[in-house]
């Protein structure tokens, strides 16, 4: 399934700097939850300190996943369902002022 | 020749309207922290902030919309009675203007002051005349607050509050631009509340320089119509958030670091959710980067403050939609902003979910505890103590280590991995001490400066980079080793003592946490390495006070 994935807040850093990812993320018969995408996420992109990316299946208390602009809390969150061409985006909450 | 004479008349008044303000100030300070030399002379400079000599007619009415205590008018009266020409202008102006007030409550200042904004069909009078009637809170005088504050006081705010307990440093200036070189090591509440006085004599400014403490928290917010958050840390930000909730009181949230900023209104009514809704536990420290670790563009928490400063603006004026139920973000590299729609209130929501957060409960809560041991000061890090004393050298003792080899020419100045001079310096420190200088510190603060000879292998990419760290070592700590041997059987001192024959790596970084976390790794490989207790900021305070400090 082709997904946009981006980072914001500092978690780019953790990802080679990189804010945007146009990924294929293999699945069957075009089925693929959050659940599935994070791990596939830390292992294929993650590139520094993977501690501070998930906790148990989830993300790491801090990060909101946004898909397309919404928060992931409005559809399921690790059983919210992408759909292909869906932006998926993580943000790290800012403390700094 | 008549409008000179109610110039030079304007211009009378007006100095006795500044040297009240000046004495209110002073006396606003000395209540706000009694008996702190620091306030005293926060008071003193606010005071000297206050413009010397009336240039600007609009700047009048010191009681905003209380016609019966604006000293302006009460003075007028008095002075009309000494003079007739002038001053029975004067008179007949302040009488007509009384009678404008009535319609509105904005004199007549006021309107020539705030005529631009009175101007917009969106806004107008009536949303001026509420603006000028509110008080808005700011916790954080720094690259958030200080645009916040000047904004607002511009705008006619009634009162500000400032909350910080931090004092002005040097690094601040650059985005912190309430302060000025004058108030470096003022506190920053005093400091911002002289330029808003320079800015705008007619606002009060109340502010509070110990910051905000869950005993202090739900007292001063609940005298406030909209806090702003232009805090820097986790324990502030769930504590400001929790006292709003109990308090009921709007909260215009925003943050920045590095070229991001993110912002969003807390508390607004409707179903938004709250900071906890959001965040329910609280991100590890190391989550979270900080402007002192992470650096920060000046104007980009700058953006933030003036975007607080606007929906501040809306709420008291009420006009708009606030930005509840929605986080703003700002990328400054890509040039974007962007919205994203949130969730609504966790039910379950301990602070504003059903028997939520209370006045009573927000002054009992561990913040601290709750956030894992952070403190409400974004100061740097506590110190680690991983390494023993043994491992360690002081500033001083590992300067003169490193003079020692550079004496020896045995201090490498080439970067790794350059193996081939790695051999010959190998071939040349046969028998003699070799010293690594191991720079752990992210690239871009080696690329400010670093000590001559120093090789940089980031702390982060330490694990990556071993084998090659190892092979620089290597050679160096098998010499150290034979050396040790050799000390131990008692064949050769040399002078050296055993300490430092084991000391030939130093792994060395900005204060000193990092740099034993290296060592710690190098030791398990095999390398004796030691480190520089405090780092470079301990050199650049025991060694070469010359050195530029990050």
């Amino acid at each position: 399934m082709k997904l946009k994935i981006e980072f914001s807040g500092g978690l780019e850093l953790l990802f080679g700097n990189q804010k945007e990812y146009a990924v294929d993320v293999p699945c069957s018969e075009q089925q693929l939850t959050v659940g599935k995408l994070l791990p596939w996420t830390r292992d294929q992109l993650l590139k520094d300190r993977p501690e501070l990316f998930m906790k148990g299946d989830s993300v790491r208390p801090g990060i909101l996943v946004l898909i397309n602009d919404c928060d992931w809390e409005l559809s399921g969150t690790l059983d919210a369902e992408l759909q292909e061409g869906d932006k998926v985006l993580f943000i790290s909450t800012l403390h700094g002022g | 020749m008549a409008d000179v004479e109610q110039l030079r008349h304007e211009n009378a008044l007006l100095r006795e309207e500044l040297a009240k303000l000046r004495a209110q100030l002073a006396t606003n300070a000395r209540k706000a922290d009694p008996g702190s030399a620091p306030a005293a002379a926060a008071a003193a400079a606010a005071a000297a902030a206050l413009p010397s000599t009336h240039d600007n007619s609009s700047n009048g009415c010191a009681a905003q919309t209380v016609c019966s205590t604006c000293p302006i008018q009460a003075d007028a009266a008095s002075l009309q009675q000494q003079s007739e020409g002038a001053a029975a202008e004067q008179a007949t102006a302040s009488s007509s203007s009384n009678a404008h007030q009535a319609l509105h409550g904005l004199s007549k200042a006021q309107v020539e002051r705030y005529s631009r904004q009175l101007l917009l069909p969106s806004f107008g009078i009536a949303a001026q005349g509420r603006v000028c009637s509110s008080s808005v809170l700011i916790v954080g005088c720094g690259g958030l607050g200080s645009p916040a504050a000047l904004y607002l006081a511009a705008a006619g705010v009634r009162k500000l509050g400032l909350v910080d307990h931090d004092v002005v440093e040097l690094s601040n200036m650059h985005r912190q631009v309430s302060h000025s070189e004058q108030r470096l090591g003022m506190h920053k509440a005093a400091s911002t509340a002289a330029a808003v006085a320079a800015l705008n004599s007619s606002v009060a400014v109340d502010t509070h320089l110990q910051g905000l403490t869950p005993s202090n928290a739900v007292g001063i917010i609940s005298q406030y119509d909209v806090v702003i958050d232009a805090s820097d840390n986790a324990p502030t930000r769930y504590l400001i958030n929790d006292a709003c909730v109990a308090c009921g009181v709007p909260l215009v949230s925003a943050a920045a670091v590095g070229t991001d900023g993110q912002l969003t209104v807390y508390n607004a009514g409707g179903n938004g959710p709250c900071y906890r809704c959001l965040f329910p536990e609280c991100p590890a420290a190391a989550n979270c980067s900080r402007c002192a670790d992470a650096g920060v563009l000046g104007p980009v928490p700058g953006v933030m403050g003036v975007l607080q400063a606007v929906e501040a603006i809306k709420l008291v004026g009420g006009v708009g939609q606030p930005l509840a139920g929605k986080l703003l973000l700002y990328d400054a590299l890509a040039g974007r902003f962007s919205s994203i729609k949130l969730r609504g209130k966790a039910p379950g929501c301990a602070a504003c979910g059903e028997g939520g957060m209370t006045r009573e409960g927000v002054a009992a809560f561990d913040y601290a505890a709750f956030t894992g041991g952070q403190t409400a000061n974004d100061g740097p890090p506590v110190p680690l103590a991983v390494l023993p004393a043994k491992q360690r050298l002081t500033a001083a003792q590992a300067a003169q280590l490193l003079q020692a080899a550079a004496a020896d020419g045995t201090a490498r100045e080439d970067d790794l991995p350059q193996q081939q001079q790695q051999q010959q310096q190998q071939q040349r420190n046969e028998g003699a001490k070799a010293l690594v200088l191991l720079d752990v510190r992210p690239p871009e603060q080696f690329a400010v400066m670093s000590l001559p000879g120093a090789v940089s292998v980031p702390y982060l990419q330490l694990e990556q980079r071993l084998p090659e760290v190892l092979a620089l070592c290597g050679a160096s700590s098998a010499a150290a080793q034979q050396h040790d041997a050799a000390a131990a059987a008692g064949s050769i001192s040399n002078g050296t003592s055993n300490s430092s024959s084991s000391q030939r790596v130093v792994v060395l970084c900005r204060r000193g946490n990092h740099s034993q976390l290296a060592v710690q790794r190098l030791r398990q490989a095999g390398v004796p390495a030691v480190d520089v207790v405090g780092g470079y900021e301990a050199w650049a305070a025991e060694v070469d006070s010359a050195m530029p400090v990050l």
